[in-house]
């Protein structure tokens, strides 16, 4: 029970994270189609310039710098790149923010450095929030699951709740109903890039100092948030947070279990043994397969539910 | 034509900088020492991570081959210059034996590598073909820090020279200590996934059951090399299993967020024995959290003083870093004694030389074994603690060290040896 506790908490925060990142993602798609290959190097960049503007202003003040600087930074990349390719379809769209990925990753190590910095959680967040069984609970991952649920409220009651929600809404369903209706919805779009930019670049500073800032901290999310908004649902919201969230339990959960096939085989009373075909496979402990059960997870929602776990559009 | 040469030019370019090619550096030599090799120049090709995770531990090691290039040019028994190439390889196999093909085209007789026994069993076998095929061009391989004990045994080649001590040979010394220990009852073992990784598992169940059966190994973990962020979940794991020792390989990253994660959920009495405390941003992650509980065993310490502990004091003046990889000092020592005794800088007469040979460094007289190229050395157990006037280097300004707590001659961690090496005739 204790263990359970734990790593269940462990698990809802590591999801949690996941959602901040993978929730732009889905926006972005959903509401415009565009499948953003550069959406985890956004998280990357808002933890570098989170770094830099701590250094220089300290974290809270990074909190709400980075991921404006990264929201602009979408928002004039759509403005001036994204909008020009738009009228050639899909796939020049997805190339030039694979492209743009690529420029991140490089511009990143030439002006901070191939190796991590040293992005350190600021001292009021030190220390546990709350002990349990003898456990403690750091309050910085406390801080990093309230983040994240302000932000899913947020995000759900600026879209429903709001006039800008209502216009957003109108201009990705009915563009040209909304144009001669008066709103500018070349204007909406870049909003909701910028957005969708700045809640990655959230999202990279509170993961930044929660784990590592480097330059290979893009490619390790990247694969993941794709699993995350895939399993959810391509565009939903609520999809991606119910995936977050079972892929972060599954993975802390998975690391917990040691048992094999082998061991699996042998309780159905047929012994495997060194010298039995495959006996490398046989021996993998399920804590070992641990990092690629997403990967799985993703090829099963694909084969058996395509529109993913609450997706509306049929795959 | 001029646009398409653009074109070419850009293209490269932006290829080099995606290989990392870009980063490729070279010590410029300043004074020359005096010997009978007086003026020749060897060039050492070092090959190692300057990107990704462990960005951070290559850099401070190219930082050192460089700094000891230097140290070593002043005075040295052979007389020769050392020029250092680092060459990034990202830490993978593949990349490392095109990263040799590219300085082997470039006349560099000397290889050193240490972060991966997986590159460093690349580069074994790829510096083997490369010799059997191009007599006259011969290339030497030594290994300052690939501690797979198979490299030294199933996989050995006349070619490799390892100056740091293996795994098996370190947790030799470490279960030695661990023995006299009667606290220790629930033992944790959790390592990387990988060749090292493996071994350090392995050794550790077969010299503890030895030497101490009645110790319980409650948990024994691989996970992923350099992918892990979040080890709140071995923690948990380690807490749950009741274990009151952990013994790791980690290095790098693997060893700072698993101590960092340790700390968070507070941890607190539970002992880590480590390879690889010492490493670039461990210290800052133990601080004083982990003061008495993490210990570590190596070849040197931070408190060795001496000859050793005046460069590190210069290192760390001019860096404002740390230089722990005492087997960078090691790889000097031995080329340079090899190469005034061979009277050559020719690989083919200089491993004839290092076979067997003692030289001095800075932990004793220490002798290559002729049978594997293993060299054997003292080995020290030391515990991380809160700095003082015996003890007073703080890495990483941390106000801590790690002080040693036990010495073990050379025997004693010395551990025998399958190889049937091939010489060339």
């Amino acid at each position: 029970m204790e263990f359970f506790t734990i790593s269940l908490l462990n698990g809802v925060s590591y999801g949690l994270l996941l959602f901040m990142l993978s929730s732009g993602l889905t926006l972005i798609f959903s509401m415009m189609g565009v499948l953003n290959f550069a959406h985890a190097s956004f998280y990357m960049l808002g933890a570098y310039l989170a770094y830099s503007v701590s250094e220089w202003l300290g974290f809270w003040p990074a909190l709400v710098l980075a991921p404006l600087l990264v929201g602009l930074l979408g928002a004039g990349f759509e403005k001036f790149c994204l909008r020009r390719v738009h009228k050639f379809g899909h796939v020049p769209e997805l190339l030039i923010t694979f492209g743009l990925s690529y420029i991140l990753h490089e511009l990143v190590q030439l002006v901070w450095g191939r190796s991590a910095v040293n992005y350190q959680i600021p001292p009021a967040l030190h220390g546990p929030l709350f002990t349990l069984y003898g456990t403690q609970f750091p309050a910085y991952r406390g801080f990093m699951m309230l983040v994240a649920v302000l932000m899913l409220v947020a995000i759900w009651g600026l879209l429903t709740r709001t006039r800008i929600g209502l216009v957003i809404q109108a201009a990705l369903t009915h563009p040209e109903m909304a144009e001669s209706l008066g709103h500018n919805v070349p204007r909406v779009f870049m909003l909701v890039f910028g957005g969708g930019a700045a809640l990655a670049g959230l999202a990279g500073v509170i993961g930044g100092n929660a784990f590592v800032t480097e330059p290979g901290m893009a490619a390790t999310v990247g694969s993941v948030i794709f699993v995350v908004v895939v399993v959810g649902g391509m565009g939903s919201l609520a999809g991606a947070f119910l995936a977050s969230l079972l892929i972060g339990c599954v993975q802390t959960f998975a690391v917990a279990i040691d048992s094999s096939l082998m061991g699996a085989a042998g309780a159905l009373g047929w012994q495997v043994t060194p010298e039995t075909f495959g006996y490398a496979l046989w021996k993998l402990k399920i804590s070992q397969v641990a990092p690629i059960l997403p990967y799985l997870f993703l090829v099963l929602i694909l084969i058996f539910r395509p529109k993913g776990l609450l997706g509306t559009r049929e795959g | 034509m001029a646009l398409a040469l653009k074109h070419i030019v850009a293209g490269v370019c932006i290829a080099c900088a995606s290989i990392g090619w870009a980063t490729a550096q070279t010590a410029a030599p300043t004074a020359t020492a005096a010997g009978p090799l007086k003026g020749e120049v060897v060039k050492i090709a070092w090959l190692d991570p300057l990107s990704g995770l462990m960005a951070g531990v290559g850099q401070n090691q190219l930082k050192s081959f460089q700094f000891l290039a230097e140290y070593f040019n002043r005075k040295n028994p052979a007389g020769v210059t050392f020029e250092v190439i680092g060459v990034d390889n990202k830490l993978s196999p593949q990349e490392t034996l095109n990263a040799l093909k590219s300085v082997i085209d470039q006349g560099v007789r000397y290889v050193v590598q240490g972060n991966g026994s997986g590159a460093a069993a690349a580069i074994i076998d790829g510096v083997a073909k490369h010799n059997e095929r191009n007599p006259g061009k011969e290339v030497l391989f030594v290994n300052y820090a690939a501690v797979d004990p198979d490299l030294t045994n199933s996989k050995c080649s006349y070619w490799h020279f390892r100056v740091d001590a293996d795994t098996s040979m370190k947790m030799e010394a470490l279960t030695s200590y661990m023995k006299d220990q009667p606290d220790i009852k629930k033992v944790y073992l959790i390592n990387q996934n990988y060749a090292h990784g493996v071994q350090v598992s392995k050794f550790a169940k077969e010299n503890l059951a030895r030497k101490r059966p009645d110790i319980q190994i409650v948990g024994d973990d691989l996970h992923p090399l350099a992918q892990v962020r979040d080890f709140a979940p071995y923690i948990a794991k380690i807490k749950a299993s009741g274990a009151d020792t952990v013994i790791t390989g980690n290095w790098g990253s693997d060893l700072s967020l698993l101590i960092r994660a340790a700390n968070d959920a507070g941890l607190n009495n539970v002992k880590f024995y480590t390879y690889y405390g010492s490493v670039t941003g461990t210290p800052t992650a133990l601080g004083a959290a982990a003061a008495g509980r993490v210990y570590q065993v190596a070849y040197s310490h931070y408190n060795m003083g001496g000859e050793i502990g005046a460069v590190m004091a210069e290192f760390k003046k001019k860096f404002n870093d740390d230089m722990y990889t005492g087997a960078v000092f090691h790889t000097y020592a031995m080329l340079s004694e090899g190469m005034a005794r061979a009277k050559s800088t020719d690989p083919v007469k200089v491993a004839a030389v290092m076979e067997g040979m003692k030289f001095k460094s800075f932990n004793g007289e220490l002798e290559m074994r002729k049978t594997d190229h293993q060299l054997q050395q003292p080995l020290y157990v030391s515990v991380w603690q809160k700095a003082d006037a015996k003890y007073p280097y703080d890495p990483e300004n941390s106000g801590y060290t790690f002080a040693p707590v036990k010495f073990y001659e050379s025997y004693v961690a010395s551990t025998p040896t399958s190889c049937q090496m091939k010489r060339p005739s």
